[in-house]
Parts: C-alpha cells; structure tokens; sequence
C-alpha cells in the first residue's frame, strides 16, 4: 500500500514537472551569421543591427509587414496634405520607452532631425532629405513637411534607419539600446548573443515570447553542428545551401524559402571600355545563363530576374526575355560592335558565397563568347575601396539587399556610371508623384529603360533560407527588410 | 643574474618599440576605409566624411602614431571604430577566454607529453616507443580544425554531451565554463602535445647518452634515480623553449578553432576587426600580443637561467 501510495506520488511528481517543462519553453534561441558591430540601428549599415532589434527594441512611425507592405507603427494613424507635402502623424498615446518614460511628439522631432543634421551618421540620410520641417503639435501629434511631394514617404519612415529612439539614450545607445518595441535588451556577450527580454509595458498585443536569445555563428559547418545538436531553435539566412536537403528530409526541422529584397546583379563599369557600347553590354547579358549559376552557385534557390526589382512586388515586369541565354546571338553581338575575338576584362569579386561561387560559374559562360576575366576575390573593404569608390574594375557581383532601390540607377556617379538624363528625370518625377496608378506605370517604365539599356547583367532575386525548428512557428519567410521580427513566433506544442 | 635580468629587459623594451612601429607602418598601407564599410553601398559621401572626422581619420599619420602610442604608454588602447566601446574593454573580455584556453590547452599538453615522452626516451625501440612515435605522427599530422569537426559531431550533435559551441560566460559557473572549453582546448592540445612529446623524447634520449649520465649510473645511481636527477633538468631546455612558443600560438592562433566552436576569443576579434578595417583594434590587439611573446620569452630566458646555471653568467 506504501509503495503504491509513494510511486503515485512519483508519477504525480513527474507529471507535473513534465506539464511544468512543456509549459516553460517560452524562450527561443536565434542562429545569426553575423554580429552587429554596435545597436543604434540609425548609425550605421550593419544590416545584423535591424535583425536583431528592428520591431522587436525599435519601432518607427510606420512599419513593414511579413510580406513588406508598409502598416501603422507607432503612429497609429495620419493625415495627408491635399498637395502631399505636409505628414500629420497621430502617435499611439499610451506608448513607453524602456526606461519608463513616455513617447512623446517632442521625441520623434528628435529622431527625425538627428537622422537629417548635417553631420547625422544615418547610413541611409537621403530617406530623410525630402523633409523641410518637423514639428511637434501637442503631445501625440507630429507635422511633418516635405519640399516636395514624396510617394514613398510612409514607405521610408518604416526602414531600421528611422526608428524612434529616446533622446536621453542617445549618448549609451551602441550598447544599450532604448526602444518602445515588444522586447527589452537585456544583454550583450559580445562574440557570443544577445538577449531580449519581453516588455511588461508594451503598448500592444505582448509576444508569446518571453526571451529570445541571438547567437553568432559566422562558420557554415559551426551552424549545422549547433542546428544539429540543438543549441538553436532556429538558424535565420542559414549560410550552407549545400545541407538544407539534410535538413529538408529531417522531420525535427523545416526549411523555409523565402525572398529578400537582393537583386543579384554583374554589375558592368559603364564608363570602362569597351562597355560603354550597348551591344557589348547585351552580348554579355546574353553570354549569362541565370538558371545555371542559382542551380550551380544557390543549389537551385533564387528567382531569375530581368531588371532590377523584386519579383514579389505587384509592380514587377519579367524582362527576363530582353537577354535570353544565348551564346551565339552574343558573338554576333560583340563582332557587331568590333570585338569578333572578344577582349579582356576583370572580374572582381566580394566574400559572399553567390558572389564567389557565381563569379567561377560566369567566368565560364564568357569564356564561351571570347570574353577572358581576370578574377580577383576582394575582402569588402577592398572591393568598397576598388570597386565602390575608385570605379576600378570591368565587372562585379553584388547583391543589393535595400528594398526598392531602383533609384540607384537615376545617380551618375553610383559606381555601375549609369548615366541616363531621361530615366533621371523619370526618377525625379516618381519621387514628387503620390497617385498610385501613374506610379505604377512609371516603376514599370524605370525596370524597362535598365533592362533595355543593359546596364548591368540581371541575375537573381537573393533567396532566403532559414532552418527552423518545426515545433516553432511564426518566423517571417520572406525578408521585407532585414529583421527578424519574433513579436509573432510562439512555440506550437 | 641581475645583470642578466637587466640586459633581457632592455632587449624587451626595444622590441616593443620596433613592433610598434612596424606594425602602424603595416596598417597604415592596408587598402579601406573603416568608414566606407560601416556606412555601407547606400551612404551619401558628406555622411562617410562626417564619420571619417569623428573618428579622427583625417589627422596626419604621425600625429596618429604618437596620440596612438601616447595612448598605449598610459594604458589607454583607443576606441573601436566599429564596436564605439575602449579597445581595453573588448580585448579584456576576449582575453578572458582566449587565456584560459590557452592555459588550459598548454596544461594538457604537458600533462599528456611529459609522462609519454619520458616513458618512450626510457624504453627507446620498445613497442611502446614505436607507438608513441607513431601516435605523435598522427597527431601533427591530422588537422587540428578536422579533429574539432570529428569532436563536435560525436560529442555534440551524437552523443549531445557537450554543446556544439559556444561559451556561456564565467557567470554561469565555472564548470559550465570549463565545460565549453573542454573540446577547444583538446582539439588545441592534440598537434602540441603530439609535437612536445616528441620533443622531450628526443631531448632526454640526448641527455641520457651524456657522459656525467654515465658517471652517474657508474657511481650507483639506478636508471631512474638518474633520469631525474640529472637527465630530465638538462633536458628542460629545448622542452621550455617549445612550451613558450606553443603558449604564445595558443593565445593567438587558435582563430580557426575559434570559428569552429565560435568562440568570442582573440583570434576571432582580430579576424573580424581587418575584415571590418578596424585597423585601432588590430593595431592594439597585435600589440599587446606582440607585447605578450616578448613577456614569455623573456620568462622562458629567466627559466633556462634557472635550469642552467651557466647560461647567467655566459651572456
């Protein structure tokens, strides 16, 4: 009777310690190649910042959803000009930073004029050159004017680099960033994580979360161990294509596939000869077989694109048609154009892997219409200094992870020296154009102009792959922008 | 031995200087701005330049090399480009892995090559001698970042009994921390203790043909009253000057292992701080370094001064 009363004690004990445990996995380790190098997301262009801290510590005026659409963030509603040049923003009125102290109007004047001063560090200052004024209007009301009309002003408002940030935090902020979001910094072992812990006081719905831990693990084979030996729940932009069939056939995780904002691109020196000839510039289009470099470079994972835009955007035109794979089309092309045995030219090529694994494969395809590249693998200070800077190169790979960033083409000295009046002009009128038809028309008339001119050879849209444990769910596929957002992840069992 | 100790220290504070300037000289013809690369491909050029002041790039290279070296007299090691926080503060946070994984790595090195070099110098031609031969061999040969790999999945991924990586901190106790740096420090261990082993092997099979071993054994001493008393001391020298090569590798060279077990230790604060051109971090970091070679070669001097008497008076 005695032993039977003790092992029914035992089995209570058990059931409840295992209820207990099964309740208690509120928490979530994240997998991240790369550390941010400090957390002022509005500092610097460190895209791991925004991972780690956009919408979970950080919210701006507005934000970007899941599939990138632009929603309400911490202003919870706004009012437009007739003419489109003055913003009246609403802030939330029950919202805290941190530390405890209200958001106010007075706090997003301030971020916003931080992020505009003449000697602001803000990576991507030319979101806010567009702004005249910003005035606060009583506590929650804040006036933003514009010297021109903006159509993607709202659009801009919700990157990492505009988020609201507490004026009294500013001098602490590389390392102790003070947010309004669902998520506190709680700490940073540098080299090794950072913590976040849920916010008591956030002003909506509290994540199912109560803590999430970010860990660094640059080295591929040291992200599959981990991810194998269960030291992370899930690895964000997993860098090893080559074991996500591993990973795909293992019932204990789910590969996930999405897009990212990166066009792919072989980038062409516009000024360089001999690719200042159009036909040149096709014929090495032509030379380009897409399918095989994402089969070769991404193991299949990427989306042909023509232009550059991404595919996921309703705007989008597949102009994959204007250069088709064609090796002999593009002979005739540079015989046409004076170059019948081809030229030599270099090919310089940055760390990431579709860079590197890409640039072989592209070698080989131009080697088929007598172009000969000199390769060269350049750390990315080089390649910002050769490249970037000094225009000091034939070709190049690189993706460009900013979203919606077309208007790079419409500015002469970006380093690909496209240089068009017309789509210049094409550029400057969507900036000031706020009905979305004609902005439509006119996003699609900008992909043709690139595409047609060939400015650079149109690769792939950047797939985005991350392995995830399969009981977690709610992690973003896609990659909108560059964060990973936890407000919505919660374990399913 | 004062005089000697005097003399070590002069030829220590010269290499200091020397390093120094080498090393500015180095940096400073590395191609890249840390600027550029933190602002990234979409900065407008007056925000690089902006920057570029702020971080005192634009002062002239001497001026950067006295305020550089000012600063390191006084023990301040300057500001991160990229990190915003004192050069002091990163690297003391790294030193506290990257020391004790090198104490920890060197001490079973000589725990695992003492005892097997001795036992294969007393019994040379026996099997045990051939194996330790060839074990050794094995053990320089096989590199060290694949036997990590072979470690983590057996270990970690099979057996789960340790994590893949990782360190917890010191706060979390000491055994989690030891813990973590179990696997390092034995993937560190195998080549070194490997190539020290063989080392006193042959070390010890000199002393041992010596003729004051000779007379040792002819006055009645046994073979092992002999080994130690006089055959394991004279065989020191070589072994010490090994050990302070192996510690100063240790505390440096261990990147690769690092970035298996990602590991927050020095070597991988270097490797990202040239990647990102934070070129006051890697000129801090390699000085102090540079900095901490001269320090334990000059131990390992004072240690063979000790060992051998002879050598105080001879320089």
């Amino acid at each position: 009777m005695n032993s039977i009363r003790k092992s029914a004690t035992a089995f209570a004990l058990l059931a409840l310690t295992a209820g207990g445990a099964w309740a208690a996995k509120s928490d979530v380790t994240i997998g991240l190649q790369l550390e941010p190098p400090h957390l002022d997301p509005t500092s610097a262009a460190a895209g791991a910042i925004d991972q780690v801290l956009y919408s979970n510590v950080f919210e701006g005026l507005t934000r970007f959803g899941p599939d990138g659409s632009v929603g309400p963030g911490l202003a919870e509603s706004w009012e437009i000009s007739a003419d489109g040049t003055t913003y009246t923003f609403n802030l939330r009125p029950d919202v805290k930073f941190h530390d405890g102290t209200d958001l106010e109007a007075t706090d997003v004047v301030f971020s916003l004029d931080r992020a505009r001063a003449e000697d602001s560090q803000n990576a991507q200052k030319a979101l806010f050159s567009g702004i005249k004024s910003v005035e606060a209007n009583g506590p929650t009301t804040v006036v933003v004017t514009l010297n021109a009309p903006q159509g993607n002003f709202l659009f801009n408002m919700a990157w990492g680099d505009a988020v609201i940030v507490a004026p009294e935090s500013i001098d602490d902020i590389k390392g102790n960033p003070v947010g309004t979001g669902a998520f506190r910094f709680s700490e940073w072992k540098r080299g090794d994580s950072i913590t976040i812990v849920r916010n008591a006081d956030y002003w909506g719905a509290a994540p199912a979360l109560e803590q999430a831990t970010f860990k660094f693990i640059s080295e591929p084979t040291a992200a599959f161990s981990a991810m194998m030996a269960g030291d992370i729940d899930a690895f964000y932009s997993y860098p090893a294509p080559e074991n996500l069939v591993q990973f795909e056939a293992d019932p204990r995780f789910t590969v996930l596939a999405g897009n990212t904002e990166g066009e792919t691109i072989l980038a062409i020196n516009n000024k360089m000869e001999p690719f200042g000839d159009v036909r040149v510039r096709k014929a090495v289009s032509m030379a380009i077989d897409r399918q095989a470099i994402i089969d070769g470079a991404m193991f299949g994972y990427g989306t042909p694109i023509g232009t550059h835009f991404a595919p996921h955007h309703p705007d989008y035109v597949d102009l994959t048609g204007n250069a088709p794979h064609d090796p002999e089309a593009a002979k005739a092309l540079l015989a046409e154009a004076g170059y019948p045995d081809g030229f030599e030219t270099t090919l310089k090529l940055p760390p990431p892997s579709y860079a590197r694994r890409g640039g072989e494969i592209i070698a080989a395809q131009l080697r088929e219409i007598g172009i000969e590249t000199e390769i060269s693998n350049l750390e990315w200070a080089q390649w910002l200094e050769q490249v970037f800077r000094g225009y000091d190169y034939g070709l190049t790979i690189v993706s460009h992870t900013e979203p919606m960033d077309i208007g790079i083409y419409a500015r002469p000295t970006y380093y690909f020296q496209y240089d068009n009046p017309a789509f210049q002009a094409l550029i400057n009128d969507l900036s000031v154009e706020n009905d979305p038809a004609t902005r439509s028309a006119m996003l699609m008339e900008a992909q043709k102009t690139i595409s047609e001119d060939y400015v650079n050879g149109f690769l792939f849209q950047l797939a985005l792959t991350s392995v995830v444990d399969a009981r977690l769910d709610g992690i973003w596929p896609d990659a909108p922008t560059q964060a990973v957002d936890l407000t919505g992840v919660s374990w399913t069992e | 031995m004062l005089r000697y100790t005097v003399k070590r220290l002069g030829s220590l504070l010269a290499s200091l200087v020397v390093a120094s300037l080498v090393i500015f000289a180095c940096i400073e013809v590395v191609p890249g701005d840390p600027a550029s690369f933190m602002l990234g491909i979409n900065a407008q050029p007056d925000t690089v330049a902006a920057l570029r002041e702020e971080l005192g790039l634009n002062r002239a290279p001497h001026e950067r090399y006295i305020a550089w070296v000012g600063g390191l007299v006084t023990g301040d090691f300057g500001t991160s480009y990229t990190y915003r926080s004192p050069v002091s503060e990163i690297v003391v946070e790294r030193l506290a892995i990257s020391l004790p994984l090198a104490i920890y790595a060197l001490s079973l090195t000589i725990l695992v090559a003492f005892p097997v070099g001795i036992l294969a110098a007393t019994r040379r031609g026996s099997l045990t001698d051939i194996s330790v031969m060839a074990t050794t061999q094995l053990g320089v040969a096989i590199p060290n970042f694949w036997f990590a790999l072979l470690m983590v999945l057996v270990f970690a991924v099979n057996l789960r009994w340790f994590s893949a990586g990782g360190f917890p901190g010191w706060d979390a106790g000491i055994p989690a921390a030891v813990k973590a740096l179990t696997l390092p420090a034995i993937a560190l261990a195998l080549p070194q203790a490997s190539i020290l082993a063989r080392v006193m092997r042959s070390s010890l099979l000199d002393t041992l043909s010596e003729d004051y071993i000779r007379t040792a054994r002819a006055k009645g001493l046994t073979g092992r009253q002999a080994l130690r008393k006089h055959a394991l001391r004279n065989a020191l020298i070589p072994v010490l000057t090994i050990i302070g090569l192996q510690f100063s590798f240790l505390l440096a060279g261990a990147i690769i292992i690092e970035n298996v077990f990602f590991l927050p230790g020095l070597g991988r604060l270097v490797f990202q701080a040239i990647s990102q051109r934070d070129l006051i971090v890697v000129e801090s970091v390699v000085m102090i370094l540079v900095f901490a070679v001269i320090i334990v070669n000059f131990l390992v001097d004072l240690a063979y001064a000790w060992v051998d008497p002879r050598l105080r008076s001879r320089t």
